[in-house]
C-alpha cells in the first residue's frame, strides 16, 4: 500500500506481469464479483497503466492456469444483478462452467474505460463488449488448440473450457493448458463470430443471481467495509443554512482528533476512530453566517416561480402540424398543470469513500456508477495528472443515478490530501439526504384539442424547470462536487438538459417544448440537481399519461382503447395490449368513482425509454373518507428486447415499481427559504411494508433472442406516478395533478 | 466522551472484552473493534434498520444502542445467525430462494428483524409480518421478494413444528 502511487506509466503489459494475480481465489463460493472478494480489497503495489487498450482483447479477458475466467469490463453492479448477467454471456460464448467466470468491474487500472454505468446502458455496452469479447476468446483458444492437437478448427468442440476433437474426445487440451496465466494476445477483432441464440444454455435462462448468498450470510463486502491499513476516520460539517459562509472555526482538543481541514465552506474533521469523528463534528465550535434567504418558502412559490421566470433555454421537438390554429379551431380544449418535486436519491446508506493521496498520486475507492469521469474529476480539484489518479468501483448502496458517492469520494480526497494518510469517509444520514444531488422539479403545462368527431387533433406539451446538472458523465471537473463547490473557484460543467415525455401518440397537430429555467441554487446546496434514476422520466410521464386519461374521457374513450387508437409505435401498442390483458382491464370510458367509503380503481400508463417499453396497470382502494389508499396490485408488461437473465430482470421490474410507488406517493424534498429540511427518514418518508401490494404481475414481450437486449434498470419507473394517479381519479372521480399524491391531495381532490 | 471501559459480551457464541466509552453505539464496536461488517449504518438514528443485531434474542438497533447496553449479554449478527457452519438459517435460505436483494445494503436489517419476529411467531400471517417488518427501509423497492422471502422461511418453519 505504501508505494501504489509510485511507478506511474507503465504498461499495461508490465502490469499484468507485474501484478499477476488479478484473479484471486473465491473468498465466498458462486461470487462473480472481483470487488467483493476481501483480499482483492488492495491495489496491488505498483503500477497501473495509464490507460487500458480497448482494442487488445487481453484487456477485456484473462484465462487463468487452473482455467478460471477473468472478465473485466468498464460497467459497475449498481444492485440488479448485472455482474450475474455479464458472467452468463461471458460463460456461454467461451463455453465454461458460470462458476469458473469472475467479472471485474469499474477500477480505471483493469478495466476498459466505458465511462461506467448510467442511463440502462450495463447490459446495452458491457453485455455487448463481454459477448464479443468471450466469443474471441474462444476463437482464439481454439487456434491455439488446433495447433496443439493438429485438428482443424472445424473439428474441434468445446465442452466447459475443454477443447476437444470432434472425432476423438481423448485428444484434448483445456483453457487453462492452452493459455493458463499467459495474454492471448491478440486485436479486438471487428466480427468475431457470436454463438447462436438457438445454442445458449446460459443466456436467457433464470440463472440464480451469483451475488445474493454473500449478501444473506454478511460476506458480500461493500465500500464501506475497506479497512486501509493506517486509515483515519473523516466526517464533513455542512453549512447550517443555504449558501452560509464560514467565518471561524475554533479550537478545541476533542478525543482522536487528527485535523481540521477546513477551505472556504469546506469543513471536515478526521480523527483516529470513527465514533471519535462523528463526535468532534458535533462538538467543533464553528460559526457561520446567517444568509439572506436562498430558497422559496416551499413548493407553491417554487411552481410559481418556474412558471412565470424567463427560461433560460427552450428546446421543442415532435412537431407536427400547427398546434397553436387546431388549438384555437378545437371543438373542445382541455388544458392541466401538472408538478413535481425536487426528490432524493436517499440511498440505504450515506456515501462512503475511502482515499489514499500522496506521492503526487492518489487512489481512491467509491461506489458510485462512473469512475472514469471521477478519475479525470479527482485530478482537476487536486490538480495533478489524471493518469496519476485510481479510481476503483466497491459496491455500496444502490445509487440510481448521481448520488451522494461522488460527492464523498472527492470530500475523502481532498482530506486525504490534507493529512497525508487514507482516509476513510461516511457521511451521517443528514449529509446523504439533505445533501445529494436532487432530481429536479418541473412544472408542465398540458393542452390538448378535441374535434366535434370527438378525435384528439391537438396535442400541446409545455415543460418548464430545472435542468438536472452535471449530465451525463456525473463528475467531471473539481467544481462539479460540492466540495469544488464550497472550496470556490474550481471548473463546473453546467448541463441544460431538456425535460420531454417519451410517447409515440400520432396526434396530427402536436409539439413538446421544453423550457429550462435558471437555477443559481444549483450549486453548494442541498437543492442541487442530477440526475435520478430514469432522470426526468417519471415527472415528464407524469404529465404527459395522466393528461393522456384526461383527454381520453373528454373525448368518451376508454384509457387503454385510447392508446391503442392513437399510438404510432407497435411495441408500445404490444404492452398496452399486454399489460391490459394480464390486468383483467375493465374499459370504462369515464373514471367509475363507486359509491361507498372504499373505492377501487384502475389506471394504466405506459412509457418508451431509449428502445425498451413499458406499460403499468395499477389498482388501487381508496378510504373516501381519509384519503388514505393502498395500491393493491401492480401489472407490468416490459419489452427490453431479449432478456440476458429473466430472474434478475422479475426482480428489478418490481423494485422499480416500488421504489416509483414510493416517489409518486410519498415523496418531496422538504424546504424552507433557508435550508433543506428533508434529513432522515421522518422528514423524507418512503414506503415500508405495510403498504406494498398484495401482487405484482409481469409479462415479458418481445423477448425474443433476435430482438437486442435494451436496458431495464429504469424504464419501469417512468410510467407509475401516471398510473397511480389514473388509478385514483378512476375510483374517486377526481384528478391529482401534483407528486406526492398524498393522501390529503386524495381529500382536497374529493372536496374540489 | 467519556473515558474507555472494559467491557464483556458474547457476540456469535464467543467471549469479547471490549474497551470502549460506554456510550459507543454497538454499531462501530462490532464493525470496527470485533470486524463485523453485516450490521450497517444507515442512518445512526434508529429509523431504518440497516444495523439491525440481536441482543439476548431481541432485534435491536445497534446504532443507537450503547455498547454498555449489552453488557453480560448475548449479541448476535448475521455472521452468527446460522445454527452451525456451512448451513443456513431458515431465512437466510429463503431470501436466497427468493432472490430477495438488489443493492443488499438493507439485508441485514430484514434477514436479522425477520428471524427475531418468526422465533416469536412462526406462524406468522401476512398482515403480521408486514406490521412487524413496517420499521425497516429498502431504498432500492426490493420489498415483495423480501415479503415472499419471510413467508417462505414462516412456512418452512411451520412444516417443521
Amino acid at each position: 500500500m505504501d508505494d501504489v502511487v509510485t511507478h506511474i506509466g507503465a504498461s499495461r503489459r508490465d502490469f499484468l506481469k507485474a501484478g499477476g494475480a488479478l484473479v484471486v481465489s473465491f473468498a465466498v463460493p458462486g461470487c462473480a464479483v472481483e470487488s467483493m472478494k476481501p483480499s482483492a480489497a488492495l491495489p496491488e503495489p505498483g503500477a497501473w497503466p495509464a490507460s487500458i487498450d480497448p482494442n487488445a482483447l487481453d484487456s477485456w479477458l484473462r484465462i487463468g492456469a487452473d482455467g478460471s475466467v477473468t472478465a473485466s469490463v468498464g460497467k459497475i453492479e449498481a444492485g440488479m444483478g448485472v455482474g450475474t448477467s455479464f458472467a452468463q454471456i461471458v460463460a456461454e460464448e467461451l463455453d465454461v462452467p458460470l462458476e469458473r467466470v469472475t467479472i471485474v468491474m469499474g477500477d480505471t487500472a483493469t478495466t476498459v474505460n466505458q465511462r461506467g454505468t448510467g442511463s440502462s446502458n450495463g447490459i446495452i455496452e458491457g453485455g455487448e463488449a463481454m459477448r464479443r469479447a468471450g466469443a474471441q476468446g474462444r476463437a482464439t483458444l481454439l487456434a491455439l488448440a488446433s495447433e496443439r492437437l493438429g485438428v482443424g478448427v472445424e473439428a474441434l468442440r468445446v465442452k466447459e473450457g475443454v477443447v476437444f476433437a470432434a472425432a476423438d474426445a481423448s485428444r484434448r487440451a483445456s483453457y487453462g493448458e492452452l493459455v493458463g496465466g499467459r495474454l492471448l494476445d491478440v486485436k479486438v477483432g471487428e466480427k468475431p463470430a457470436l454463438k447462436k441464440p438457438a445454442d445458449y444454455t446460459l443466456v436467457g435462462k433464470p440463472v440464480p443471481r451469483m451475488d445474493i448468498p454473500a449478501k444473506v450470510v454478511g460476506a458480500y463486502r461493500y465500500i464501506t467495509d475497506l479497512r486501509v491499513p493506517g486509515m483515519l476516520h473523516a466526517r464533513v460539517i455542512r453549512p447550517p443554512q443555504a449558501m452560509a459562509r464560514l467565518q471561524k472555526v475554533g479550537a478545541a482538543t476533542l478525543p482522536g482528533l487528527v485535523r481540521v481541514v477546513h477551505e472556504g465552506d469546506f469543513l471536515a474533521v478526521v480523527c483516529e476512530r470513527e465514533e471519535q469523528a462523528i463526535a468532534a463534528a458535533r462538538a467543533l465550535p464553528v460559526e457561520w453566517s446567517q444568509p439572506a434567504p436562498a430558497f422559496w418558502r416551499g413548493y407553491d412559490e417554487l411552481y410559481a416561480h418556474l412558471r412565470s421566470a424567463a427560461p433560460r433555454t427552450t428546446r421543442s421537438e415532435g412537431l407536427r402540424g400547427d398546434v397553436d390554429v387546431a388549438l384555437a379551431l378545437a371543438a373542445h380544449r382541455l388544458e392541466a398543470s401538472y408538478e413535481y418535486p425536487f426528490q432524493s436519491h436517499a440511498s440505504m446508506g450515506p456515501a462512503c469513500a475511502v482515499a489514499d493521496v500522496r506521492d503526487g498520486g492518489a487512489v481512491v475507492w467509491f461506489a458510485g456508477q462512473k469512475p472514469y469521469p471521477l478519475r479525470a474529476a479527482v485530478g482537476n480539484l487536486l490538480k495533478i495528472p489524471a493518469e496519476k489518479v485510481r479510481v476503483v468501483w466497491r459496491p455500496g448502496p444502490g445509487s440510481y443515478g448521481m448520488n451522494d458517492a461522488d460527492d464523498c469520494a472527492m470530500d475523502a480526497a481532498f482530506i486525504a490530501r490534507a493529512v497525508g494518510r487514507p482516509v476513510r469517509l461516511q457521511y451521517m444520514r443528514a449529509d446523504a439526504t439533505a445533501w445529494d444531488p436532487k432530481g429536479p422539479p418541473v412544472a408542465i403545462r398540458m393542452r390538448a384539442g378535441i374535434n366535434s368527431a370527438r378525435e384528439v387533433f391537438a396535442w400541446d406539451y409545455e415543460a418548464r424547470g430545472f435542468s438536472g446538472r452535471v449530465r451525463n458523465n456525473s463528475t467531471d471537473f473539481g467544481g462539479d462536487a460540492l466540495v469544488g463547490q464550497l472550496i470556490g473557484g474550481q471548473r463546473v460543467k453546467s448541463t441544460d438538459w431538456p425535460q420531454f415525455s417519451s410517447e409515440s401518440y400520432t396526434f396530427p397537430n402536436a409539439r413538446r417544448v421544453s423550457h429550462i429555467v435558471d437555477w443559481n441554487r444549483s450549486m453548494a446546496t442541498g437543492l442541487r440537481t442530477a440526475h435520478l434514476r430514469d432522470p426526468d422520466g417519471m415527472s415528464t410521464c407524469f404529465a404527459s399519461e395522466s393528461f393522456a386519461d384526461e383527454v381520453a374521457y373528454a373525448a368518451g374513450m376508454d384509457p387503454v382503447a385510447f392508446r391503442l387508437r392513437y399510438l404510432g409505435d407497435a411495441r408500445d401498442k404490444a404492452v398496452v395490449e399486454a399489460c391490459a390483458a394480464k390486468a383483467g382491464w375493465e374499459a370504462h370510458a369515464a373514471p367509475r368513482a363507486p359509491r361507498g367509503r372504499i373505492a377501487r380503481g384502475q389506471g394504466i400508463a405506459y412509457a418508451p425509454r431509449n428502445g425498451t417499453a413499458v406499460a403499468v396497470v395499477a389498482e388501487v382502494a381508496v378510504d373516501r373518507e381519509t384519503g388514505r389508499y393502498r395500491v393493491t396490485r401492480f401489472t407490468c408488461a416490459h419489452d427490453c428486447g431479449f432478456v440476458v437473465n429473466p430472474l434478475s430482470l422479475r426482480g428489478t421490474i418490481e423494485a422499480n415499481l416500488i421504489q416509483g410507488m414510493s416517489r409518486a406517493m410519498h415523496e418531496a424534498v422538504r424546504f424552507d427559504a433557508t435550508r433543506v429540511l428533508s434529513a432522515d427518514w421522518i422528514s423524507y418518508p418512503i414506503v415500508d411494508m405495510t403498504e406494498v401490494p398484495d401482487a405484482i404481475d409481469i409479462v415479458i414481450v418481445g423477448n425474443r433472442p433476435e430482438a437486442r437486449s435494451r436496458g431495464a434498470g429504469e424504464p419501469a419507473t417512468r410510467p407509475v406516478a401516471a398510473a397511480i394517479a389514473n388509478a385514483l381519479h378512476d375510483a374517486v372521480g377526481a384528478r391529482i395533478r401534483r407528486v406526492p399524491l398524498t393522501p390529503d391531495a386524495v381529500l382536497a381532490a374529493l372536496k374540489a | 466522551m467519556t473515558e474507555a471501559m472494559a467491557i464483556e459480551m458474547t457476540v456469535n457464541g464467543r467471549r469479547e472484552r471490549i474497551s470502549a466509552p460506554p456510550e459507543t453505539p454497538l454499531l462501530y464496536v462490532l464493525r470496527n473493534d470485533l470486524g463485523l461488517d453485516a450490521p450497517r449504518f444507515g442512518c445512526g438514528l434508529a429509523q431504518c434498520g440497516a444495523c439491525t443485531v440481536h441482543l439476548d434474542g431481541n432485534a435491536i438497533r445497534s446504532c443507537a444502542t450503547p455498547v454498555e447496553a449489552a453488557r453480560g449479554s448475548k449479541v448476535t449478527t448475521l455472521e452468527g445467525l446460522a445454527p452451525r457452519p456451512g448451513v443456513l438459517h431458515v431465512v437466510q435460505q429463503a431470501f436466497i430462494d427468493e432472490q430477495a436483494a438488489q443493492c443488499g445494503y438493507c439485508i441485514n436489517g430484514w434477514i436479522m428483524s425477520a428471524a427475531a419476529l418468526l422465533a416469536g411467531n412462526p406462524r406468522a400471517t401476512d398482515d403480521e409480518i408486514r406490521r412487524g417488518l413496517a420499521g425497516l427501509k429498502c431504498r432500492c423497492g426490493t420489498h415483495m421478494s423480501i415479503l415472499r422471502a419471510v413467508k417462505l422461511a414462516a412456512s418452512r418453519m411451520a412444516a417443521k413444528a
